[in-house]
């Protein structure tokens, strides 16, 4: 009986929700526009990179990789942290949690487009992509990190597509989800967010001939500041929501959120502070490129300020989550975020990607700024990516709050529990 | 209330139609860029997949895109590795000058980008009595040889274990049973994550169409060698497989002054290859990485 209704039902679902994501009060279009804007200045930039070469960046055959792939690296962590709000609601049964935990896997899904739009750019011929597809092209794996990369990236997307998806439709059809199409899923995604992460790690840390990323820490620091800025952005994002939407949200979440950062902001300057004495101490090549990171080397220091605002802000960020005000004023708490998300922004972009790259292999130190170009693409990605995002999180809400279901009757007689959920 | 309902209709329409405007507009710049882009380049297969007739086609394409482009007539040719033959190089670090002559030679026979001066090989300026490469210095500008240095020239490497191919994710890049590391140039998505794994800085990326002009170009061409790279794809020193397939010598071996270069077949017990390897006390740079080089170094004492 079913699979009849759902050819009527699905294609009218997504319609409804593509007229929604289009509905909306002058602020959303201002948001929108403003965005739009931004994506477009970006495409632009995008367009000139792609027909003139990428010469237009800062890279070079020393700096081969950039701006570029450290957004992309960030992106991951994320795509990786937002999934982690899971494990509190299904884990340790914080039924305040579960409410706000599709909100993080649908961070998860626009940060993920984001980590693929940065890998696209990065690309010297992106319309042979295909030779990336198994069957057609030559997929290298599993030898391959980066193919490797390529199934847990695309397969985080399909799972957290899968989850959103089917939650938002029962809703909207007015049916309570059934379990074991969505729970088995709901733990999958928590081992995959760690999947992603580490794989992305293994990446550079795989690298024998670049010691500044040859570190077995890597992988676990990735997911430390991947615990960071997941919660961090969802902090915000939640107020957001209840600021603009009037959707209840508890203050339950955002404390959990908070006890969650406290401890990994901790711990993510913990091993930095392991890294640093390993090279310091130690000496080595390993230590040349963090001699360069942190304090220059032989008159070149590109990155020098870069990472020092890093610590910085990661330093202030772990104070101020643990100041006993923050519990109190959320003020506070947003600052802390902000700081947070901005210091390991930093530092696993420019501080982690470049100085892989200086002093090169033959030691040559050629150091890399990126170019407008690179800055206006990088802009326009992630304002592509909030654009992803608020259209999810607008489309999704009303579902999830009653506000929107399958109008013919049927199925709400089906389940009339379900319509008084929330 | 059905008013403002059409009204959102048309503003909605309004909307779409300027952002689909703006769109278009951004990225006009995107017709030069498939004015570059044939059908049959986008479907071409990997190297080692082409038929014979196929590959014959693809190089007819090739020389007449190299005459549309570059305005030169060029010889492109895809000779496959000789049976019984493993190729090997050494360098004589006591008699190298540091003149750079292999690194002009390799611009030239390779159809560089002029702009860039590319070359696969850089020559560092050492310390005597050293082999730390924090100390080396390929950016020196004075005459040679200079009083306590020596010099070090680093290309391919040709590694047995060659991280290079390990990473790469389409296979884009491989070792021809001759021992070369070779580039489908035609295949290379252009992602780098090669040139990131290298530990010689032996790779080069087209971050532009490489300029030549048509004069210089050197018509001698092998596809997976030194034919006019495309913009955006990866390129490496290949032992010059276009001249020495054919039983030549590489051009960084017949320019050096010095007679620095040594190259051979492995397996021919009477080649000077193998006479270096027997008498010599060689070595290889990084062994500690165990990329196993096919590039030797040694000293006279
Ligand atoms: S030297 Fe570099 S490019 Fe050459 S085979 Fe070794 S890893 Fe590959
Ligand atoms: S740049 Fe080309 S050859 Fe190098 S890893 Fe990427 S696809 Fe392979």
């Amino acid at each position: 009986m079913a699979a009849s209704r759902h050819l009527l039902d699905y294609p009218r679902f997504l319609g409804r929700l593509l007229w929604m994501s289009t509905d909306g009060s002058w602020r959303f279009y201002t948001w929108m526009t403003v965005l739009s804007a931004i994506a477009l200045v970006g495409a632009n930039a995008y367009a000139h990179q792609l027909a003139e070469g990428m010469a237009l960046t800062g890279m070079s055959d020393h700096v081969s990789w950039g701006l570029y792939i450290a957004n992309f690296t960030f992106g991951v962590g994320l795509a990786a942290g937002a999934v982690m709000m899971v494990i509190p609601a299904y884990l340790y049964h914080d039924h305040e949690m579960h409410d706000v935990t599709l909100i993080g896997e649908l961070l998860a899904v626009a940060a993920i487009f984001v980590c693929l739009l940065f890998i696209v750019v990065d690309m010297g011929h992106p319309e042979r992509a295909w030779h990336l597809i198994p069957g057609i092209g030559r997929f290298n794996w599993p030898i391959s990190m980066l193919t490797w990369d390529v199934v847990v990236l695309n397969g985080y997307l399909l799972i957290n597509l899968h989850i959103c998806g089917y939650l938002i439709y029962m809703r909207f059809l007015g049916r309570k989800p059934r379990k074991q199409w969505y729970l088995p899923f709901v733990f999958l995604s928590i081992f995959w967010a760690i999947s992603i992460h580490s794989v992305t790690a293994f990446l550079y840390s795989g690298l024998g001939g670049r010691p500044f990323w040859n570190s077995a820490l890597l992988a676990p620091r990735f997911i430390a500041s991947a615990f960071i800025t997941g919660p961090a952005f969802v902090i915000v994002l939640l107020q957001a929501i209840r600021r603009f939407t009037g959707l209840p949200i508890g203050e339950g979440p955002l404390r959990t959120l908070m006890s969650v950062m406290r401890v990994t902001v901790l711990l993510n300057l913990f091993m930095l502070g392991s890294e640093l004495f390993t090279a310091f101490y130690t000496g080595g090549t390993h230590a040349t490129a963090v001699r360069y990171l942190f304090f220059g080397s032989h008159g070149h220091h590109a990155l020098v300020p870069w990472i020092w605002t890093a610590v910085a802000l990661n330093i202030a960020s772990a104070v101020v989550v643990h100041l006993p005000a923050t519990r109190r004023h959320v003020w506070l708490l947003n600052l802390a975020c902000a700081l947070a998300f901005a210091g390991v922004w930093i530092e696993k972009g420019m501080g982690l990607i470049i100085p892989g790259f200086v002093p090169s292999t033959l030691h040559e130190l050629v150091e890399y700024v990126p170019t407008v170009t690179e800055w206006k693409i990088t802009a326009g990605i992630w304002a592509f990516g909030l654009m992803v995002l608020t259209v999810a999180v607008k489309v999704a809400l009303p579902v999830l709050s009653g506000q929107l279901a399958a109008s013919h009757a049927g199925h709400g007689e089906e389940n009339p529990e379900a319509k008084q959920a929330t | 209330m059905s008013d403002t309902v059409s009204r959102r209709t048309v503003m909605k329409g309004v909307g779409a139609t300027l952002g689909a405007a703006a769109f278009a507009h951004a990225m006009a710049p995107l017709t030069e860029w498939t004015q570059d882009l044939s059908v049959d380049q986008f479907l071409q297969k990997h190297y080692k997949e082409l038929t014979r007739d196929e590959l014959t086609r693809v190089l007819v394409h090739l020389k007449e895109e190299t005459k549309r482009k570059y305005g030169r007539d060029v010889d492109i040719q895809a000779l496959p590795p000789q049976e019984g033959v493993s190729f090997a190089y050494a360098l004589n670090l006591s008699i190298c000058i540091g003149c750079r002559k292999c690194a002009e030679a390799c611009h030239q026979e390779n159809n560089h980008d002029r702009r860039t001066g590319n070359s696969y090989i850089r020559v560092l300026e050492m310390e005597q009595g050293s082999l730390d490469l924090e100390h080396g210095n390929a950016n020196y500008d004075h005459p040679v040889p200079a009083e306590g240095k020596y010099y070090l020239p680093v290309q391919c490497h040709q590694c047995d274990n060659a991280p290079c191919v390990k990473v790469c994710p389409v296979q884009a890049t491989w070792k021809e049973p001759d021992g070369i590391v070779v580039v489908d140039y035609n295949w290379c998505i252009g992602c780098r994550y090669c040139e990131a794994a290298c530990p010689y800085h032996a790779r080069r990326f087209n971050w532009a169409k490489p300029e030549i002009p048509p004069e210089e170009i050197n018509p001698d061409q092998g596809y997976l060698s030194n034919r006019i790279r495309p913009q955006g794809v990866v390129e490496k020193c290949t032992f010059c497989l276009h001249r020495t397939r054919a039983g030549r010598l590489p051009a960084c071996l017949e320019a050096c002054p010095t007679g620095a270069r040594v190259f051979g077949n492995l397996l021919d017990p009477k080649s000077p290859i193998r006479w270096v390897l027997e008498n010599k006390r060689v070595f290889v740079l990084k062994e500690e990485l165990g990329t196993r080089p096919r590039f030797f170094y040694f000293f006279d004492k």
